[in-house]
């Protein structure tokens, strides 16, 4: 637990008096303080490339009033700078006059331990498992180019002071290891990335020689793509397989279900609430709650507890995702879903971990159903445009679809489609939901948050493939 | 306001004097202060008023060919203090690195020369917010517009680049930038796009109701797209898109790229890979440029480049480790290309979209479908159907595709290169894509 004030000219009650003095005419907002530590590690061509250590400190102060936002944020934690801020907000906020709503859900639960992975793993065994990592996936023979194998360790200290001193704290340790390895066989090359993560120590995703199957899946996806033939374009019935494949859940529809871009109505799915926006079967919930998950947070970054939040149910819209400011805007509660990159940022509606549940079908009989297709089973990244509702994402792992059979590896590829209209084309959902590996990361308006996805195989009945063989 | 060379000096020595104490044979560090102010509206109503204060110091310490680096936000002495002695701690036990170095004195920038890339200019919260009064006004006249966002980002930056050979370096700079989306819809269905400036100067920044009404006009013309057929086709690159190419160019020619042997244009030096009427060129030299720079992030000495000349690849970007693993000096551009451009070609934008019957003409492109390593390419992307010279109909949820090294191989570009962006290129077309859509 950090002490944010302790070697400033300010006290806890003093931050507070102003956190109060500065929201009195306001509806909603805090001030968010953050203590950082990051570390990464990377192993690249043989060597230790780079090992960088990064501690930030700092606090966004944010005052809400009707539909605007007044932020400042500082690395400065002191009594003028803090003023400043508040100066600067009450200014921006001067012909404005809100009700302080001091509603905010407390809970016991916690979804993850307070501990430092940074610290909870030497140095030395960091640097010596990545030379493991190196020597091993080079044993592997001559077709092993080039090795990338890179820690990533964090620990995040957050405390949200509210108006009238309600104080709300969170510690989140978040870890990610990733191999990345590049092929050459017959003058081509071809990559393979895999990586585990989220939040526990580095060890509980490696120990036991783990980190060996990192590698293996790895070497597994290169190797694949080393036989790899020209990808088809045109449009033609896709089978996606279970786990990290459903980033097509989270841009096709998960960004349009956004409090903010329903509430601003530049969402596809603005006017679509109640009704019919997927096959029957088909159940998309978005989960704060999976103990340890990337995606899942204890409270969100204003304080609200995250819960489990059905978005789609057997085909219906029911819910969208919601920070404070856009629930009271529309008039409903706050989902937990109030999400910032850090303190030089503000809060936006965000997803935590994606769910497509389970139905009943298998993943063979999905694929003894397509006369001509593929079958993607993993992906680099997605994209969507809100307000169209077009998304893609791209292939790194895919398989033609022959006869019901599965035949020869297909290039990269990116497969395109539209929001809206892309559940109702789902017509079979797996027995085999699963979740990724705990690797993701959204980007929206400039932030980055770390994300869960989870689905089972599914079968498309129709999605444009950007292949090159017409 | 914004913190003097002084101030960020101090802390730079006291990081040097500091890790030299404690064992470091070698220090960089860069120390920066950054102001931003941020206003943004929707509908023609305030939205966001954002200001941002940021320190941030980064410190790297080599005990010979052991180098180890550590980045904060927090300036205080005590901290800094701490951290140099983890960065320390964790050179000892890095394994060294026969290219790890800093950069060779000679290389060092003696630069004096004002690329007048600062403009002190304070504009103030309630200027901007007429500013963009005036941008939303013009952005929702027509009545097809459904919803209007824009913004106004003024950011003011200095540092101060320091090594432990006796560099010192380090200006202010300065970045105005506007910016206006606009949401349009017919039957139901709506369409997005904007338009966006960017200048060092605020005196050059477009006026309000250019980036209004460009942003409407191009959100109106993309309602009611078709998905066409899949086929292979000419496809025409927007100036918004067009200088993707080039980006993908300067991440194929990194020295890193190059030295780990993992791009599609290795061991292609001095071959042509574009068609001879090509020149690339990256200059970081240009008064007010938004990509200039008086030296690189090591503090080397930056010149202009020609990358690309008669088509044929003439240098690599190279900084100071992965110089020495390819036995080549750095040529400044550690941290990048600078400002990259494409040379203008010879035919006018009117004369590109009749030189074929019919084209694709794509404005945007979704995703990050281009892969380095082999040079294939697949993107969704939109934009409009050319026939006889006209732009006939909105084209969306399609994919472009083909592999880089026969694209630019096939590259035709217009005349009309602007200098609007950090990296520009003209209008450009592409022979022969595919083009998969129904």
């Amino acid at each position: 637990m950090s002490n944010f004030f302790k070697e400033t000219d300010i006290d806890t009650s003093q931050a507070e008096a102003i956190v109060t003095e500065t929201l009195k005419n306001c509806d909603d907002g805090e001030l968010y303080l953050e203590n950082h530590k990051s570390e990464s590690i990377v192993l690249d061509d043989n060597k230790i490339k780079s090992s960088t250590y990064n501690s930030d400190l700092g606090y966004g102060f944010r005052a809400v009033t009707g539909e605007v936002v007044a932020y400042s944020h500082s690395n400065d934690i002191s009594k003028e700078s803090l003023r400043k801020s508040s100066d600067n907000l009450k200014d921006t906020l001067k012909s404005k006059k809100g009700t302080y709503n001091h509603e905010i859900p407390k809970t016991n639960n916690k979804y993850y331990e307070n501990i430092n992975p940074i610290e909870s793993k030497t140095f030395d065994s960091k640097i010596d498992l990545l030379n493991s990592v190196n020597n091993y996936l080079r044993s592997k023979g001559s077709i092993v180019n080039q090795v990338t194998a890179n820690f990533l360790g964090e620990h995040k200290s957050i405390e949200i002071i509210r108006s009238d001193n309600q104080v709300l704290k969170d510690d989140r340790p978040l870890v990610r290891f990733n191999v990345s390895v590049v092929l050459e066989k017959d003058g081509k090359k071809e990559t393979g990335v895999y990586g585990v993560g989220g939040r526990q120590s580095y060890d509980d995703y490696l120990k036991d020689g783990s980190w060996k199957d990192v590698c293996d899946e790895a070497f597994r996806i290169a190797n694949v793509n080393l036989e790899s033939k020209p990808a088809p374009a045109g449009e033609m019935k896709v089978v996606l397989g279970p786990g990290w494949p459903a980033i097509l859940i989270h841009e096709a529809i998960g960004h349009g279900l956004e409090g903010d871009f329903n509430r601003k109505k530049t969402s596809a799915f603005h006017n679509l609430m109640g009704q019919q926006v997927a096959s029957e079967g088909v159940t998309i919930v978005d989960d704060g709650t999976l103990h340890q998950r990337r995606g899942s947070l204890t409270i969100d970054d204003e304080g609200t507890p995250t819960e489990n939040t059905v978005l789609i149910e057997n085909g219906i819209l029911k819910n969208y995702m919601q920070d404070r400011l856009n629930a009271r805007l529309m008039g409903t509660k706050s989902t937990g879903s109030g999400r910032r990159e850090s303190y030089k940022h503000v809060v936006l509606p965000r997803m935590r971990n994606t769910m497509m549940l389970s139905g009943k079908y298998s993943q063979d009989e999905m694929i003894s159903s397509v006369d001509k297709g593929i079958f993607a089973v993993s992906f680099g990244g997605g994209q969507v445009d809100i307000t169209s509702g077009k998304f893609v994402f791209n292939c790194t792992e895919a398989y033609e679809i022959n006869n019901g059979k599965i035949g020869s590896p297909i290039k990269g590829a990116t497969l395109i489609g539209d929001g809206p209209s892309i559940l109702k084309e789902v017509s079979l959902v797996g027995n085999d939901m699963k979740l990724d590996p705990g690797i993701g990361t959204c980007g929206k308006a400039g932030q980055g948050v770390p994300v869960g996805v989870a689905q089972p195989s599914i079968l498309i009945n129709k999605m444009t493939v950007g292949g090159t063989k017409l | 306001m914004i913190r003097d060379q002084e101030f960020l000096r101090d802390i730079a020595f006291y990081c040097i004097e500091n890790s030299k104490k404690l064992g470091a044979t070698d220090v960089g560090v860069k120390v920066i202060h950054s102001v931003s102010e941020n206003v943004s509206f929707r509908n023609k109503k305030l939205d966001e008023s954002n200001r941002a204060d940021s320190f941030a110091v980064n410190l790297t310490t080599y005990i010979e060919k052991k180098k180890s680096s550590i980045n904060s936000s927090d300036l205080s002495k005590s901290n800094l203090e701490k951290l140099i002695e983890r960065c320390i701690d964790a050179t000892k036990i890095t394994p060294s690195d026969e290219n790890n170095s800093l950069p060779d004195k000679d290389l060092m920038s003696k630069e004096i020369r004002d690329l007048n890339l600062y403009d002190e200019t304070h504009y103030p919260n309630d200027k901007k917010i007429e500013f963009l009064k005036n941008v939303e006004e013009t952005a929702s006249t027509e009545e097809k517009i459904v919803n209007t966002e824009a913004g106004f980002t003024e950011n003011k930056n200095n540092f101060i680049l320091a090594n432990s050979n006796g560099f010192l370096g380090g200006y202010k700079t300065s970045n105005f930038s506007s910016s206006c989306v606009a949401v349009s819809r017919i039957n139901g269905a709506m369409e997005r796009d904007y338009e966006f400036g960017s200048t060092r100067f605020l005196q050059d920044m477009m006026k309000p109701e250019e980036i209004g009404k460009i942003a409407a006009d191009k959100a109106i013309k993309k309602l009611g797209p078709k998905k066409i057929k899949s086929e292979k086709i000419g496809v025409i690159f927007d100036k918004r898109i067009s200088k993707g190419i080039l980006s993908t160019l300067a991440s194929a020619i990194s020295a890193s790229a190059i030295a780990r042997g993992t791009s599609f244009l290795k061991d292609q030096i001095n071959s042509e890979i574009f068609p001879n009427s090509i020149n690339i060129i990256d200059d970081p030299k240009i008064e007010k440029g938004l990509g200039s720079q008086k030296f690189d992030s090591e503090g080397v000495e930056t010149n202009s480049l020609k990358l690309v000349e008669n088509g044929i690849l003439k240098n690599y970007l190279i900084d100071t480790y992965y110089g020495k693993k390819l036995n080549l000096k750095s040529n400044g551009r550690a941290g990048g290309t600078t400002n990259l451009y494409f040379e203008n070609g010879t035919l006018s934008f009117k004369d590109l979209l009749n030189s074929e019957k019919k084209f694709l003409y794509i404005t945007e492109t979704i995703g990050h479908g281009g892969n380095i390593i082999t040079g294939d390419y697949s993107v969704g992307a939109s934009g409009f159907m050319v026939e006889d010279g006209e732009l006939t109909y909105p084209v969306s949820e399609i994919t472009i595709a083909g592999n880089f090294k026969e694209m630019f191989k096939n590259i035709t570009l217009a005349n009309d290169l602007e200098m609007k962006y950090i990296t520009n290129a003209p209008t450009l077309l592409i022979n022969q894509m595919t083009v998969a859509g129904k």
